[in-house]
């Protein structure tokens, strides 16, 4: 019996505050960590960084970013896409204007930019609530991805009409560009995601997490013990913001390289990191990592075992990863509205008495 | 309407109740309050005050603005007449969570728990008022923001102790009784340590030996911490048994306000709500 509560006694309220209050939890936490910093990046290739890794660090971070705002403080978003885009073009702005200034710096200050913008949208959140929200977020998508393609200033006035990131190093180490090579993309993917893990982690478990908690499980009642509900819900926008502006950044500059805004942050992205996080789990950091490794390693391996293997249509197997994501999203919304990362507590939980529940 | 000012007047210095306790001055005074709801009347030129130290009920049958009246003090309605004087000074009109920050918490009288959250994080939520660390604090999890998230632990643990629902700390409130989850809001409304706590109906629903342990935690949380208290209440041996002053409401009027032993012999109570007794 390895894995087991029993004799884990806490003598102090902030060992019983740990994100993994069990040792082995933390074990296998600093291993996986240990095994992500020091190990991938040696033996990483440019397939496993471009199909899974990589796209599945930024997806984590934009994960991150809507289940604060709709899975902590409950205020639906269907504006991710676009809040991406935001990130995106912020990126670019400042990398072209300020090309001496260190890409890493640029993805933070995209970052701040998103924030910016997605405050001025969460403006709306104080007067309406659940579905129209949802539909003001879709007007904030649609609005952002023509304003990107309307005016020229944001791109450069180029002839394309396309972003491309232009080749900037840290250390010497090319992180954006065609020359750079997948470890370094990796890497750099890597250090955000984790730190905004950490960061999203310590802000939900934190009093401003309970305040977005509280107007999430009932407004008038977290109003009557002393939440502004201005300040919860706008600084959920923001910090979402933030986070969502950080993983359009890294999306545009380390991974894509080259962004048509209607094409790389449609409205078909929005949903994407919805479903994420209602697959993964609302209200769960944990949750965005599970979402996000489902959704992104899922076309991989239909592609593998259907294609590959079985010999499909590619088409087919595309359309069925649709009818899988439909169904699964509908699955989930209904029977489990905490996603995987709920399934694996309850699983935990179950383990605890195995084999005998009474 | 003179009456009901000369009234507030008159009893604005303190008194000693039957069991020895000193009672001190006006905490709140609602002056002549009316609230409308359209064409409806739900309060009609009320006034009554509640002192400091104090168990205040409010009593009256359905639909007589008791619940309305709370609201009013805890600023979700704004009476369209009238005044409400907190510590010798009228309030202006205040949003609800402004109200909190001046020390005043309630309970609902349909349970307004956090059901996403465990019984410790509702409880405290109870002290959002008093955690004033910084985002960037917080987000990395430093020193303060750490400090201050154990010191207001502490005094969370303190009231969970008090109303005895340790066992309970890390259970979703979701998965709870009513009965306790009854106790959880009233635990979540002491965290925030307020200088007045609102009541609505604590007890309605619960079988005798909850209404027991209630009434037991009303005492001690008049009694240890000094906390003044109104409540609503219609089981009427709890109210004439826990209170020291009864405001007796029917239709959005006053028509009683005194102690329990005079309410209860007030004819014009008797007819509109005690009733007379078939022995």
């Amino acid at each position: 019996m390895l894995y087991r509560e029993a004799g884990d006694f806490k003598t102090s309220y902030s060992l019983d505050n740990q994100t993994f209050p069990l040792k082995l939890d933390r074990i296998v936490f600093y291993l996986t960590l240990a095994v992500a910093f020091l190990v991938v990046p040696l033996v990483i290739n440019d397939y496993w960084a471009s199909a899974i890794l990589v796209p599945f660090l930024i997806y984590a971070i934009a994960a991150i970013g809507l289940n604060i705002l709709t899975g902590y403080c409950g205020q639906v978003s269907l504006g991710t896409g676009g809040f991406m885009a935001v990130g995106a073009y912020a990126c670019y702005k400042l990398m072209t204007a300020f090309p001496d200034v260190s890409i890493l710096l640029h993805i933070v200050g995209a970052g701040f930019v998103t924030m910016v913008v997605c405050t001025v949208f969460g403006l709306p959140s104080l007067r309406i609530k659940g579905f129209y929200l949802a539909v003001a977020t879709l007007a904030a998508q649609f609005f952002l991805v023509w304003l990107f393609n309307k005016v020229p200033w944001f791109y450069n006035n180029n002839a394309s009409g396309q972003i491309s990131a232009p080749e900037r190093t840290v250390f010497g180490v090319p992180l954006t560009g065609p020359n750079t090579e997948a470890w370094a993309m990796y890497l750099v993917c890597l250090t955000f995601c984790v730190a905004s893990a950490f960061i999203a982690r310590n802000l939900t478990r934190g009093s401003l997490g309970r305040r977005w908690m509280a107007i999430r499980d009932m407004d008038i009642a977290a109003e009557i013990i002393g939440v502004n509900p201005l300040t919860a819900k706008l600084s959920a926008f923001a910090l979402s913001g933030f986070f969502v502006g950080i993983s359009g950044a890294l999306f545009f500059s380390v991974y894509l390289g080259a962004a048509e805004v209607g094409e790389s942050f449609g409205i078909d992205k929005s949903f994407l990191v919805l479903f994420m996080i209602i697959i993964g789990g609302l209200g769960s950091i944990f949750g965005c990592f599970a979402g996000a490794a489902f959704l992104v390693v899922l076309p991989v391996v239909l592609k593998f075992i259907g294609v590959d293997i079985l010999g499909w249509a590619p088409d087919l197997v595309a359309h069925l990863r649709l009818v899988i994501v439909g169904g699964l999203i509908m699955f989930f919304l209904i029977k489990e509205p905490h996603g995987l990362a709920q399934l694996w507590r309850v699983m935990k939980e179950k383990l605890r008495l195995w084999p005998f529940p009474h | 309407m003179m009456n009901a000012v000369a009234d507030t007047q008159a009893s604005s210095v303190g008194y000693t109740t039957a069991d020895g306790r000193d009672i001190g001055e006006v905490i709140l005074d609602l002056r002549n309050i009316t609230l409308r709801f359209g064409g409806v009347e739900a309060i009609k030129d009320i006034s009554f005050d509640i002192q400091e130290g104090e168990i205040r009920a409010i009593i009256g049958p359905n639909g007589a603005g008791k619940s309305s009246m709370l609201n009013v003090i805890s600023g979700f309605y704004v009476p369209q007449e009238g005044e409400v004087w907190f510590r010798g000074k009228p309030r202006p009109p205040l949003k609800p969570y402004q109200v909190a920050q001046q020390g005043i918490a309630r309970t609902f009288q349909n349970i307004a728990l956090f059901e996403g959250m465990s019984v410790l994080d509702n409880v405290m939520t109870g002290r959002l008022g008093k955690m004033r660390r910084g985002i960037l604090a917080q987000a990395l999890w430093v020193g303060p923001a750490r400090k201050e998230e154990v010191h207001n632990r502490e005094a969370v643990e303190r009231i969970i102790d008090f109303l005895e629902i340790q066992a309970i700390r890390k259970t979703p409130v979701s998965r709870l009784p009513y009965g306790l989850k009854k106790r959880v809001e009233l635990a979540r409304a002491l965290a925030a340590e307020p200088n007045l706590l609102l009541l609505d109906e604590p007890m309605a629903g619960m079988n005798v030996e909850e209404k027991e342990d209630m009434s037991r935690f009303i005492l001690d949380v008049n009694d240890e911490f000094g906390t003044t208290i109104a409540l609503i209440e219609h089981d009427m041996g709890v109210v004439m048994d826990l209170s020291d002053r009864v405001v007796v409401m029917d239709y959005g009027r006053k028509i009683g306000d005194g102690t329990p032993d005079v309410v209860r012999n007030d004819q014009v109570v008797i007819d509109a709500y005690l009733g007379v007794s078939h022995d």
